[in-house]
């Protein structure tokens, strides 16, 4: 039966050419997108392969499994793998590389064969990525601070760092791209304020992109050259200052933070109405927190320092400073909640993902809170508490995000629906296996017990115990999606092109959409979210 | 946006499919050209900020170790950068006169000069690492603080201002063999005319690239070379 | 866009002041003046950048305030990271 439909098919994007150099040199977006996921998936097992690791070691409170520099190297290397290599590209690259011209109504971003510049080299750093995985890893943590990483630590801090320095470059490019597109590729009739939100956290994540990023990568060259020329700038021992280090790091790398979130709650927001069925509350709030995240997010790096040996003045304004960026994430929060109020809501899967990645991102919204006040951060810094905290933003947050966006557009990246049964079964496993693994590490850490560390004291063992077994359930909540998406390509139901009945111009072209994404060019002549004026499809709503 | 009618500019080679005209193709790369100009600022701001740190912590030394860099060589090449960015800017204008000739000229001197700066630097460093300026096991730097004549200078301070020196002068250097790269490339590109009136956005994004290198070594030739000068 | 085409005598201007200016620059620090040596410096430098960029870089005659929005935002995130990390280094009790 699905392959009468085959026949049927009109060109699209991904029938149009064959073989494997119409992939691997293609300038278009979609397919270039299609790349990127397929790469950033494969380094998602990677990493999720390191944390399976880790959890196993920290079944028993002895450290049985690995050696002390073993473990090490498995969480340096799997916060590395997982944040450059899975976090940052994964929305913008492939989410947003997909969406961003189909949204505004463009043929294409505005530099494609820049575009497919920025996946080789983020090839080109995976591949430096998994040799120097390959021969010894890296054992910095992800951070690299000085000055361990420059003159102590004896394993491939050179690799890694180039590594991440060239994704780097892909990161930039991406951001520029986005940046450039958005403003002067618009259609006719797409105004700034009725870009779709998607569109508004793009544009900010790209933001933080442009600007964050080179000085992360003049801050890894300068370790690379420490490292190998013995220059003395991060050496205490010659008069340099590490902490130097770490104010250039995070200037950078807690901006990367609202990199990872800031595309997810874009999803979110696309997601919320359309199963509400109603325009979102608050547009230009939503549209200007966005940006204000951005904005914010570079005067608050300090906070990960408080306890490095920053002046306390510095401290007292970072301190503060910092939760300037709860006002936008909680107007974002109240805003989706104001949307689903009175609404009509379905518990589609992307629905279910977006439930889950409010209420997530909440709790790791709260909790940074806590690490932003001065006092309390003291007693829980360098605990679970903060490993708790960062995943459920990264994981809780900027994945449950990136799965519901998967799961919402999936109709239209391959031209087949999913299945629905399966599909709320894993959003629901997730949830569960994710606070299963990650609500006892916030117990774990508010008793004391620190990060980073391949033993701990047997009392601590029960609640490790579940953290590990919500890992399990965690890993089957992953593996499913991947098992039934790829099934679907096959024998899933055909989509139509409208499935969730959603507003938005990346809808109103077919599923798969033809390669120049739309057959007319489109004119826009109606508001954003305009869901008093479609009607919802009940065959998709009934689920099936 | 941009769905200008469709304009005799539809049929110019230079066009991209997925554009509605040239002007929209144009304003898309110039935005594009200073949004890396951005990204640039911020990767040297990251060395501007570690320079800034140091030199208020190790004002002295910064200072003795300054004085032993060579003023004229850096009063030279920034003379020549200064240059190389009005050949470059005469280069831009003559496409956009559509004089061919002078195209070619002002690119062919715009290299001349940038070449002459890689030399002169070429030159510096080499006494540099005579004199054992190279940060690293061998380094040694012997002499006094400016305005204390009888205070040694700190080893490890003066070190931290030569690294910074390597690290800032190097990267700019490196930035400059890339501008030569291109420069040439627009050389025959202009000598062939590829450059009209009409097209001429290639050189007009290197003309803002080149232009960006000269104003980093604006900034550094004071704050390399000019710390604690005064007799 | 810059389609205006600024003339020679401009630019050449333009270059004269520059030359001058990397003259005065060099020439100034050897005239003792304190803690005004470094300023001084500066704002020549900041001067010539800003000849180069409003002139050669044809900021000035640009219709496109995205360019100028550019230009000003990435300078003032630059002083968000120096302003920043010397909220830190200058109030060490070291």
């Amino acid at each position: 039966m699905a392959t009468a439909a085959i026949t049927a098919e009109r060109e699209n994007y991904l029938n149009q050419e064959y073989g494997i150099k119409s992939w691997l040199l293609t300038v278009d977006h979609k397919r270039i997108a299609l790349l990127y996921l397929l790469s950033i998936t494969f380094f998602f097992f990677i990493g999720g392969f390191f944390a399976l690791l880790i959890r196993l070691e920290l079944l028993t409170p002895a450290g049985d499994l690995v050696q002390a520099d073993t473990y090490n190297k498995l969480f340096s290397m799997h916060g590395q793998v997982m944040i450059f290599f899975f976090l940052i590209p994964s929305i913008p690259a492939v989410l947003g590389n997909f969406l961003v011209p189909l949204m505004i109504g463009a043929k294409d971003l505005a530099f494609p064969r820049i575009n497919l510049l920025s996946w080789y080299l983020y090839i080109i750093a995976g591949v430096l990525m998994v040799h120097c995985m390959l021969t010894g890893g890296v054992d910095t943590g992800w951070t690299f601070y000085t000055p361990f990483s420059t003159a102590f630590s004896n394993t491939k801090v050179i690799e890694a760092g180039l590594a991440i320095f060239i994704s780097g470059f892909s990161s930039i490019l991406t951001g520029l791209n986005f940046v450039v597109t958005i403003h002067r590729m618009r259609a006719p009739g797409m105004t700034w304020d009725r870009l779709p939100l998607f569109i508004w956290a793009h544009y900010a994540t790209s933001i933080i992109q442009l600007l964050g990023t080179p000085v992360v990568a003049v801050t890894l060259v300068l370790v690379v050259l420490e490292r190998a020329l013995h220059l003395g700038i991060f050496d205490p021992t010659r008069g340099g200052d590490p902490l130097l280090f770490q104010h250039l790091f995070w200037f950078y790398s807690h901006p990367a933070v609202y990199i990872m979130i800031l595309p997810s709650m874009g999803v979110v927001t696309e997601i919320i109405p359309c199963f509400c069925r109603k325009r979102i509350f608050g547009y230009k709030f939503v549209a200007l927190s966005s940006i204000s995240i951005a904005v914010f997010g570079f005067l608050v790096w300090a906070h990960h320092m408080f306890v490095a040996g920053i002046s306390l003045y510095a401290a007292l304004i970072f301190s503060a400073l910092s939760y300037l960026v709860a006002v936008p994430s909680a107007i974002k929060v109240f805003n989706w909640t104001a949307t689903m109020y009175k609404g009509s809501i379905t518990f589609s899967t992307p629905m279910l993902y977006a439930f889950g990645f409010v209420g997530l991102f909440t709790m790791g919204g709260l909790t940074g809170l806590f690490l932003a006040a001065l006092g309390l951060d003291v007693h829980v810094t360098d605990t679970y508490f903060v490993v708790a905290h960062f995943h459920y933003i990264m994981v809780g947050g900027a994945l449950m995000g990136y799965l519901g966006g998967m799961h919402f557009w999936w109709p239209k990246i391959s031209g087949r629906m999913y299945p629905e049964s399966l599909g709320r079964l894993a959003a629901l496993i997730v949830f569960l296996g994710f606070n299963l693994t990650f609500f006892p590490q916030f117990i774990l850490g508010y008793l004391g017990m620190p990060r980073r560390y391949w033993q701990y004291p047997p009392e601590f063992q029960v609640l490790n115990v579940l953290s590990t077994a919500g890992a399990t359930v965690l890993a089957v909540g992953y593996l499913l999606p991947m098992v039934y998406f790829l099934w679907s390509m096959r024998y899933g139901k055909v989509a139509p092109d409208n499935p969730w009945g959603a507003s938005g111009l990346e809808w109103m072209t077919t599923s798969p959409p033809p390669t120049f994404n739309f057959d007319q060019p489109p004119v826009v002549n109606w508001e954003a979210y305009d869901y008093e004026h479609i009607p919802a499809p009940q065959e998709a709503r009934s689920g099936g | 946006m941009a769905d200008s009618p469709i304009a005799v500019e539809h049929h110019n080679p230079a066009l991209k499919h997925h554009f509605a005209d040239m002007e929209q193709q144009r304003e898309a790369s110039s935005l594009g050209m200073w949004l890396f100009l951005a990204t640039e600022i911020m990767f040297f701001g990251g060395m501007f900020c570690a320079y800034l740190i140091y030199r208020l912590w190790y004002f002295p030394d910064f200072g003795a170790a300054s004085n032993s860099l060579d003023i004229t060589l850096g009063a030279v090449n920034t003379a020549v950068l200064i240059c190389s960015s009005l050949t470059v800017v005469m280069a831009v204008r003559a496409a956009q006169l559509g004089k061919r000739q002078q195209q070619v000229i002002y690119l062919a001197l715009t290299l001349v000069l940038g070449l002459a700066f890689l030399g002169v630097k070429a030159v510096e460093w080499t006494s540099k690492f005579k004199e054992h300026h190279i940060p690293g096991p061998t380094f040694n730097f012997e002499g006094s603080i400016p305005s204390h004549p009888d205070q040694p200078v700190d080893q490890h301070h003066a070190q931290i201002f030569f690294s910074l020196y390597f690290a800032m002068t190097g990267m700019h250097a490196l930035h400059m063999v890339i501008g030569v790269g291109i420069f040439s490339y627009l050389l025959y590109h202009a000598w062939k005319g590829t450059y009209t009136p009409e097209y001429y956005t290639p050189l007009e994004n290197s003309g803002l690239y080149w232009h960006f290198v000269d104003i980093v070594w604006i900034y550094l030739f004071p704050l390399l070379y000019l710390i604690d000068r005064k007799k | 866009m810059s389609e205006h085409v600024v003339s020679a005598k401009t630019y050449i201007a333009v270059w004269l002041t520059l030359l001058v200016l990397t003259g005065v620059t060099a020439g100034v620090a050897f005239i003792n003046l304190g803690p005004f040596n470094t300023i001084v410096a500066l704002v020549i430098a900041t001067f010539k950048a800003l000849l180069v960029v409003l002139i050669f870089m044809h900021v000035k005659y640009t219709s496109e305030k995205m360019v100028k929005v550019v230009v000003v935002s990435a300078v003032f995130f630059l002083l968000l990271l120096l302003g920043l990390s010397l909220a830190d280094y200058t109030t060490r009790l070291l």
